[in-house]
């Protein structure tokens, strides 16, 4: 018998392992969940690891996936091993190159975490949506529904691949799969090596192009012949099921585990049968173990090859006893006889003669929806019903088309064996990664199973993570989260307050909470339904300053290790001592690279813990009268209160079909509603100290910091505590003015307090904004706020925009998000809302600003006391220019539109009206403001107008006040994905304004290279250092001669980055600002990061200049180079972040090489742009 | 002539010796350096919370932000071996060992026990001839009682010392209350040397963005005072070698220091300002000084006019504190207050 040779990882590595074994090249491109295969092909690529020929993959990310796509098909054609891994949107872009690869018989196979696609809003979550949009491309789909399964089906659809010729698309789930930790039994490279035919692979490399010996592929066909040739392939796809089942039959031989083209488990005799592909399996499985134990005659088939579809096999796979069958889908297809699996069985049933069998299909676990054996049980039940429901839905309750099934939540079957733990950790404070610790630690020391999944919140700043560890004497199966846990560990005190934490906790269990307060003193501390179920469920209740403990030994916010001790204390999994000598050894073997201090101070924590830990004597009695927080804030809108607020309160799952929005429309403004409180402390303003330089509220970002002048008597009735002072600018003699905090949805990033230029004279760590603890200023400054709220807002006339301290007293429309502490994109979108927000469309390119602008439940984009604001969508990652073209486009159609028909009523709507309105230039907020008052004119006639065109006037007329189009997205999608699309927009001479957010790297899928990735800085695809220069961009729209182009740095120079904004938008044509953001991917200390931007603009790394055609008609130079001459070198810069600082620990020649280019880099740029800006200019006229 | 002298109980050329400065971060520099007459190298420093910070601040950048957010759960890739500064600090040992035949002392400044001391072992291994442990803090706790903080010390060298084979010398401040008292514990420790005195890098304050920043000051030759007085009160009453740090810039500079007992006189600000070469020219002046004053030897000359041998040993003590004062004359008018401080003459 082979020995086992056990090992817990999640599904992403168990694949990547086995395909960068099986490949020479590897093309890929980041998308959530699939990336972390591409990045581990990276790393172990950069580290040198040879695949099974001894030779390190070429690992290359392309600039989409239809890049990587049509760069596998090159591969292949050269005839090289190749894969990618990818999902979604991604694959979509793939499909092309997919029929392509298919048509030509080329062996490869793509590895996909199969992910729900956007449609009415975008998940990144799992389902089957994207692998059955490919069902029709020729590839085969081998599906996989365990991270056993993933690892194993990796090597067979290699295998299969290359023996049938037939290209496969393994997928498996994406995070129920891709991000799940379990233990599984490694391959060895003896098994890979046993599978794996090298006469094959000669054969694949055979076929390949070569001038050796030339052919032709890839030609034109005719009508005369297309269809037959089409029709060549048939035997290679009938020979496919039988390969693949002896390929997993050989795979048995040598590993012991046996798979089956279709796989039937439960009772022999059973007469209800679920048919499924994907993890639900697993959960399928037990449930029917579980169910045939009650008596019950049931089973589960689980689909494994899905294309090309074995009928024959299929129907041969079903007990000969089975009466009813009910196919489950993980997608959705609008408007068909049924979901495509369904389909397929019925097909199958009925060619095989078995059309007499019961079938229903059903949906089930969209986006990675729960789907649970309460669900399962229902289905079958349903099947046991005299007439089943036809295309229902399972795990959902839809009361619109009466198509869910009822089932029962209590239902569990989780066997006595199997420990369960739920964590509540904060984000980034270490949960999760001690929880993935302790899954290797039991998984890889003890006999036991164990499993890891992971919730994360969509907030990137102070979100929730909630992770499930399961741990038993058996290989566990169980693919839902635990509802009946017997441990609970709360990490973060403030998360009992907002849910109901203790709802999965089982009677008898185990509560640890992480808590500033003793075993004494806690009990009357804890809201009233904690307590009732401390009581109630009888729970052992232990208590930790882990946060102390964590501070004492160093390890900041990092809870960590000290709350990874008290589990194996408490918990009893394994015996304390052994625990805590496997968390050490642990320590020693994770931090050691890392430095003495890293492990001394890990160490120090698990010392410290088990005396901080305490057990509580629970009272008899409830003490405490406070029950859970709101998640909104009363008073909210109902629609916000009801659906939004069950989201935030995690109990969105709850929600009705009808209770959503039909067509993915949501109101903006939402996240003033959801009061997070998340800072420790906030900005307190000194009135006294303050200049009124507004720079503030200018780099807040998550606009918390407001600024508003007004007059005397608007102050009656002001709070005690409310600040006023005497407005300096000398426009606004007489006037008040006050700088006030937002005190709960302040995120305490600090960064405020670092841009503050003004000291106390007397004490000069004082400044006009200073940082101090919030819960006891949070009543106060909550009355503040509420007050400041009602204040007036200055009319937009009176604000001098092109001075930072005047502007800044423009309401943001885009306040509270849930970027990053910190974050530096957001500035610049506030402030786009604040000069433009109340009449622009906005297009936004998926990624960071995507997910914190529209993410639900709520977002920051907002409206105004007129209620205008910012309208948004979102259309995909690498076609937002194209996108953001067409709202153009149709804007200016429906304004040459209006114009005619104002024309054709100017006599009746009156010639001086109609002429005023066209003739408006409409370029600042006082001719806004006219114009608008114009149009209010226009409607009042129209309305009352009997003309039959007055009707399509009427609904045109706000076109007539001007209109901007903001185009915005980060460098992704700008230098990479969306580049060929930018260029064409740009180049199309239309009034569009494009904001590109660089922040170097893809950051929202966690800081992979992008094109504007700097030379030296080490990201994700470039673990070795990116050796290319920074794509110039702004060069290359300059080159155009017609687009506006700026390059700014709000923490550089604050006023050159509001002078950008101001004439971006004033141009009438196309408009590029790329603005320097600094991003938690940069490795930084994000409270002074407007001090990284100031170096890199002092060093020349990040020029400053303004590219205006319009200078041109006065015979100017159009480029106006804002930087002055680099002053510090630009290493001195690099060593201010660990991106660049990085690749001096991992690769130090490299990195000193890296940086001499890039100093070379920043002389020539400088020397081109000094010589661009200071070239004579003929005066054209 | 002979001008070699010992230190470390090694045999130097000259008692011409660079002290730990930026020069010394490149291998051609101290190439230069020893082809310029050095006796011997000391190392660039290796600062105690560079060691600690750049392992927290590493930690902190790979951790920040990770598992908080699913598209998002890392932010870098992590290599799976790290050259921090203190490999590269070992590295660089290695190098310069294998570039020059004199001997090569790598340099930490710290002031606690802590586990950094175990890298005086890894610095061992690299090839240096010694160590010089730099003892340097700035003790802003009111509450912290003296005899503390020379515990401290005292426990950090003992751990060093106990360590390493190779001889360890003790780079000191001058600020203790009983500088031959703190010399003498640190002398039955047997530590090998003392390197009297460390220069602090003094905070400067700008009046206009009102921010204190570092201020590095080159000394001067009369910066010698100091070390002089205390190798001379020193000299002779210790195990271990004296060497003598800060103000040495001229032959003269080095001959006071021998006189007084210095085993070697160390340079760092002199070849920042003037150069590497500036080692041949105080050569030359030290042999021709030498030969006008018809010395044989740097060893003849060491400590002849230490405190031991000095015509009046009271010379060193207060009262010439006394002598000073009342022999003072007042500068020319060129130094003169008025003009100084930018007043109408």
């Amino acid at each position: 018998m082979r020995e086992a040779n056990f090992l817990t990882l999640d599904g992403n590595e168990a694949v990547a392992r086995v395909a960068f074994k099986l490949n020479e090249v590897i093309a890929i491109y980041p998308i959530t969940p699939s990336s972390a295969m591409g990045e581990w092909a990276d790393e172990w690529a950069a580290n040198g690891q040879p695949n099974l020929w001894n030779t390190v993959p070429t690992v290359i990310e392309m600039q989409s996936e239809a890049g990587a796509a049509g760069a596998i098909h090159g591969a292949l054609q050269a005839g090289s091993l190749t894969t990618t891994f990818t999902a979604s949107q991604g694959l979509l872009l793939m499909i092309p190159n997919m029929y392509k690869i298919a048509g030509e018989l080329t062996s490869t196979v793509f590895h996909v975490a199969a992910r729900s696609l956007a449609a009415q809003g975008l998940s990144i979550y799992g389902d089957h949506s994207d692998v059955m949009a490919t069902r029709t491309t020729g590839f085969a789909l081998l599906s996989s529904g365990s991270v056993q399964e993933a690892h194993d089906f990796a090597l067979i659809a290699q295998a299969a691949a290359l023996e049938t010729r037939v290209p496969f698309l393994h997928f498996f789930d994406g995070f129920r799969t891709s991000h799940e930790i379990n233990k599984i039994d490694l391959l060895t490279e003896g098994d890979l090596r046993a599978m794996i035919d090298d006469t094959l692979v000669l054969q694949h490399r055979a076929r390949a192009l070569s001038p050796d010996r030339p052919v032709l592929r890839g030609t034109a066909q005719n009508p005369d012949v297309y269809f037959q040739a089409r029709e060549t392939v048939n035997p290679y796809y009938a020979a496919c099921p039988d390969i693949v089942q002896e390929q997993m039959d050989r795979f048995a031989a040598l590993t012991g585990r046996e798979y089956k083209l279709f796989e039937y488990h439960g009772a022999p005799d059973a007469t209800r049968v679920i048919v499924l592909m994907g993890s639900g399996d697993e959960a399928a499985h037990e449930t029917v173990d579980y169910l045939m134990a009650q008596g019950e005659k049931v089973g589960v088939l689980k689909v494994r090859l899905y294309r090309p579809f074995d009928v024959e096999r299929f129907a041969a796979a079903l007990p000969a006893s089975v009466e009813s069958l009910a196919v489950l889908d993980r997608t959705k297809e609008p408007g068909s006889a049924g979901e495509p699996l369904y389909v397929d069985v019925v097909t199958a049933l009925y060619e095989t003669g078995h059309s007499n069998l019961t079938v229903v299909g059903g949906r089930y676990g969209l986006s990675s929806k729960e789907f649970t054996p309460a669900m399962i049980k229902a289905v079958f039940d349903n099947l046991a019903q005299s007439k089943p429901k036809r295309h229902f839905t399972i795990g959902i309750n839809d009361d619109v088309s009466e198509s869910s099934l009822t089932y029962d939540p209590s239902f569990s079957i989780e066997s006595e064996s199997v420990t369960r733990a739920v964590f509540y950790g904060l984000g980034s404070d270490g949960t999760v990664g001690a929880n993935k610790n302790t899954i290797k630690i039991i998984g890889e020391s003890t006999d036991n199973y164990a499993q890891g999944y992971f919730f994360y919140d969509s907030k990137k700043s102070g979100s929730i993570t909630i992770s499930y560890l399961r741990f038993g004497p058996n290989p566990i199966r169980s693919t839902y989260q635990i509802t009946q846990a017997n441990f609970i560990a709360c990490h973060h005190v403030s998360f009992l307050e907002r849910y109901d934490v203790l709802a999965d906790a089982v009677s008898g269990g185990v509560f640890l909470l992480n808590a500033p307060y003793g075993p004494e003193a806690i009990w009357d501390r804890l809201p009233q339904p904690v307590q009732e179920a401390i009581i109630a469920k009888h729970l052992k209740f232990f208590v930790i300053n882990g946060s102390k403990v964590a501070r004492e030994s160093g390890m900041g916010q990092h809870i960590n290790t000290v709350m990874q001790v008290c589990f194996f204390a408490i918990s009893g999994v394994l015996p304390k001592d052994e625990a805590i000598d496997a968390i050490k050894h642990s320590i020693e073997k994770t931090y050691r690279k890392k430095g003495e201090e890293i492990v001394a101070m890990n160490l120090a924590a698990v010392d410290r813990t088990l005396e901080n830990l305490f057990e509580v004597s629970i009272p008899d009695h409830v003490t405490s009268q406070r029950g859970l927080t709101p998640p909104v804030v009363a008073g909210a809108p109902i629609f916000v209160q009801d659906v939004l607020g069950a989201m935030i309160a995690r109990r969105g799952d709850s929600l009705a079909v009808s209770q959503l929005p039909v067509d993915g429309t949501y109101p903006t403004g939402t996240s003033q509603y959801e009061k997070r409180n998340l800072a420790e402390e906030i900005p307190v303003w000194e009135s006294d100290i303050c200049i009124q330089c507004g720079k503030c509220a200018m780099v807040c970002p998550h606009a918390v910091i407001r600024i508003k002048t007004y007059e005397e008597p608007a102050l009656a009735g002001a709070p005690e505590t409310f600040k006023a002072t005497a407005a300096r600018d000398t426009e606004w003699k007489g006037f008040q003015y006050t700088i006030q905090v937002a005190p709960e949805d302040c995120t305490g990033c600090g960064i405020c307090v670092d841009i503050c230029p003004v000291k106390s004279k007397s004490a000069a760590n004082v400044k006009a904004i200073n940082m101090r603890p919030q819960p006891p200023l949070r009543e106060q400054e909550r009355a503040n706020w509420e007050f400041f709220t009602t204040l007036p807002e200055l009319d937009r006339r009176l604000i001098k925009t092109t001075s930072i301290r005047q502007q800044q007293v423009q309401q943001p429309l885009f306040e509270f998000s849930g970027a990053c502490l910190g974050c530096g994109e957001t500035p610049y979108l506030k402030l786009l809302s604040q000069l433009f927000g109340d009449r622009s469309l906005i297009a936004n390119a998926t990624g960071c600003s995507s997910i914190y602008g529209g993410n639900l439940p709520t977002t920051p984009w907002a409206k105004n006391t007129e209620g205008r604001g910012p309208a948004w969508s979102n259309s995909l990652f690498e076609d937002n220019a194209e996108f953001g073209l067409g709202m153009r486009v149709a804007l200016d159609k429906q304004t040459e539109y209006a114009t005619e028909l104002l024309k054709r009523m100017s006599s009746e709507l009156g010639d001086d009206l109609v002429t005023a309105l066209l003739t408006s230039e409409q370029k600042d907020e006082a001719d806004i403001y006219d114009q608008r008052e114009r149009v209010a004119l226009l409607k009042d006639k129209l309305a009352t107008s009997q003309n039959p065109e007055a009707r399509l006037l009427l609904a045109l007329a706000d076109v007539l006040v001007k209109k901007d189009v903001w185009i915005v997205g980060g460098d992704g999608w700008a230098y990479d994905i969306g580049f060929g699309g930018l260029d064409h927009v740009l180049a199309s001479g239309r009034n569009v304004n494009v904001l590109v957010m660089d922040t170097e790297v893809y950051s929202n899928t966690g800081g992979q290279m992008s094109k504007s990735t700097p030379r030296g800085a080490v990201a994700k695809f470039a673990s070795g250092g990116k050796t290319a220069p920074k794509k110039d961009l702004g060069l290359i729209a300059m080159s155009y001669g017609s687009i506006y182009v700026a390059r700014v740095a709000m923490g550089a120079k604050d006023e050159q980055t509001l002078r950008a904004f101001i004439e971006a938008e004033a141009f009438n044509g196309p408009s590029l600002i790329i603005a320097y953001s600094h991003c938690i991917a940069h490795g930084i200390n994000m409270t002074t990061a407007m001090k990284n931007q100031k170096a890199a603009v002092d060093s020349g790394q990040w020029l400053l200049y303004r590219y205006n055609p319009d200078r041109v008609e006065t015979g100017e130079n159009p480029l106006i180079l804002d930087s002055k001459a680099p002053k510090i070198p630009v290493k001195e810069y690099m060593e201010m972040e660990n991106r660049f600082k990085m690749l001096s620990f991992s690769k130090p020649t490299v990195a000193k090489e890296l940086a001499t280019l890039a100093q070379q880099d920043v002389d020539q740029r400088w020397a081109m742009y000094e010589y661009l800006a200071n070239r004579e200019w003929q005066n054209r006229k | 002539m002979d001008i070699s002298t010992t230190y470390l109980h090694k045999t130097l050329r000259s008692p011409l010796v660079v002290s730990a400065n930026p020069l010394t971060e490149h291998i051609d520099n101290i190439k230069r350096m020893e082809d310029a007459g050095a006796g011997a190298v000391v190392l660039y420093s290796l600062f105690e919370e560079q060691l600690r910070q750049e392992q927290y601040n590493l930690h902190y950048h790979l951790t920040h932000g990770t598992e908080s957010y699913a598209e998002a759960l890392t932010y870098f890739p992590e290599p799976i071996h790290y050259h921090t500064t203190s490999d590269a600090y070992l590295e660089h040992i290695h190098k310069a060992k294998e570039a020059v035949s004199i001997p090569i002392i790598a340099s930490l400044n710290g002031s606690t026990a802590g586990g950094w001391t175990k890298f005086a072992q890894n610095i061992e291994q690299a090839g240096a001839d010694g160590l010089e442990l730099n003892l340097y803090s700035v003790p802003t706790d009111p509450s912290l009682r003296p005899e503390e903080i020379e515990g401290g010390y005292l426990v950090t060298a003992r751990i060093v010392k106990d360590a390493v084979k190779i001889p360890v010398a003790i780079k000191l401040s001058p600020f203790f209350t009983n500088v031959g008292y703190f010399a003498h514990q640190l002398d039955q420790l047997n530590v090998d040397a003392l390197v009297l005195f460390n220069r602090f890098y003094q905070p400067d304050i700008d009046i206009e963005t009102r921010d204190v920043y570092p201020n590095l000051i080159l000394s001067t030759s009369h910066d010698l005072r100091l070390p002089l007085r205390w190798i001379a009160i020193l000299h002779g009453r210790l195990k271990g070698d004296l060497a003598a740090t800060s103000g040495i810039h001229t032959a003269e500079d080095v001959v006071k220091m021998i006189m007084v007992g210095a085993n070697v006189t160390m340079m760092a600000s002199a070849l920042l300002r003037h150069g590497i070469d500036h080692l041949q020219l105080v050569e030359k002046n030290l042999r021709q000084w030498m030969e006008e004053h018809e010395y044989e030897s740097v060893s003849q000359m060491r400590g002849s006019l230490s405190q031991q041998h000095s015509e009046d040993p009271s010379s060193f003590e207060r009262a010439q504190y006394m002598r000073a004062l009342t022999t003072f004359k007042m500068p020319t008018q060129s130094y003169s207050g008025e003009a100084f401080w930018g007043l109408p003459e």
